[in-house]
């Protein structure tokens, strides 16, 4: 992606919060990214379209998967400050609790990275981080330039 | 089919999927293509997210079409793993076929296929299990 070279030009390669502001379905669902040192921290802020189920009511699972995927991808892009995008080659995701109508954070660990695979770990919590409303793990692509 | 698009929740509103319909216990939606889901904004593919919700979402359906579902009852994504084969051509349709292909007392299972024009050339697979009966209303 262009981005992630003109990022790098600017010497900003770290600057993920300018990253997610690039991709059209990250600002739809409203990502944000807070860098304190080495820790990344991904903000879902909720709003009304990221309701699944309005009875209870719960955010849709589909948006749980991609901040899960989105917050590996990023972690990664962090640790890596690879040239391409990340190809997500599975995620396997558990759902731990349902997701409340507030603000949900994200953190992920990059459990290994290969020379071509990297296998990612990611949580996502709302109001304690103990308390983890989701899980996952993926495999990524990693694409040397 | 209209009844069950009418039931559509806000985020699959926000997404823009479509039912189809339902033929031999498989269900069928489609996503047409969108601005608004593209994940490399260079090349206009959409974003994997997209994906897995859309998967989520008719593989939870397809437990709601399955003539074992109780009306009234809700239930809840136990877990989702998702394949993801090749990147979906911008400017297309995404389908996806759903089928819960086993229903016991508590847990559904799913498995799905995303796909543009043929079923034979996926973008991605998922298999999901999904927990039943559970209470479908505001919690206190």
């Amino acid at each position: 992606m262009k981005i992630l070279q003109q990022l790098r030009e600017e010497g900003r390669a770290q600057d993920m919060q300018a990253l997610v502001e690039h991709i059209p379905y990250a600002r739809f669902l409203g990502i944000q990214v807070e860098v304190k040192g080495n820790e990344v921290t991904t903000i879902l802020p909720f709003q009304e379209s990221l309701i699944g189920n309005v009875n209870l009511p719960a955010l849709h699972g589909g948006v749980i998967g991609a901040f899960l995927e989105m917050t590996s991808v990023i972690q990664l892009l962090f640790d890596t400050s690879c040239e391409r995008f990340p190809k997500t080659v599975d995620i396997s995701i558990d759902y731990l609790r349902s997701g409340k109508p507030v603000e949900t954070y994200g953190r992920a660990i990059v459990t290994r990275q290969g020379r071509r695979i990297a296998n990612v770990r990611a949580e996502i919590w709302q109001e304690e981080k103990s308390r983890p409303i989701s899980a996952s793990h993926g495999h990524f692509l990693l694409t040397p330039a | 089919m209209n009844e069950l698009e009418a039931e559509f929740s806000p985020h699959g509103i926000a997404l823009g999927i479509q039912m189809v319909g339902e033929r031999d216990g498989k269900l069928y939606i489609k996503v047409p293509y969108a601005d608004h889901l593209v994940g490399d904004p260079d090349t206009g593919v959409i974003h994997g997210g997209v994906i897995t919700a859309v998967l989520d979402n008719a593989s939870g359906w397809s437990v709601r079409v399955s003539e074992h579902w109780t009306e009234g009852t809700s239930m809840a994504t136990l877990d989702l793993r998702i394949d993801y084969m090749r990147p979906a051509r911008p400017n297309e349709d995404l389908m996806v076929m759903a089928e819960c292909y086993k229903m016991t007392k508590n847990i559904a299972f799913v498995r799905a296929i995303a796909y543009q024009e043929d079923i034979d050339d996926p973008v991605a697979s998922s298999v999901a299990t999904f927990m039943t009966g559970t209470p479908n209303e505001k919690r206190s």
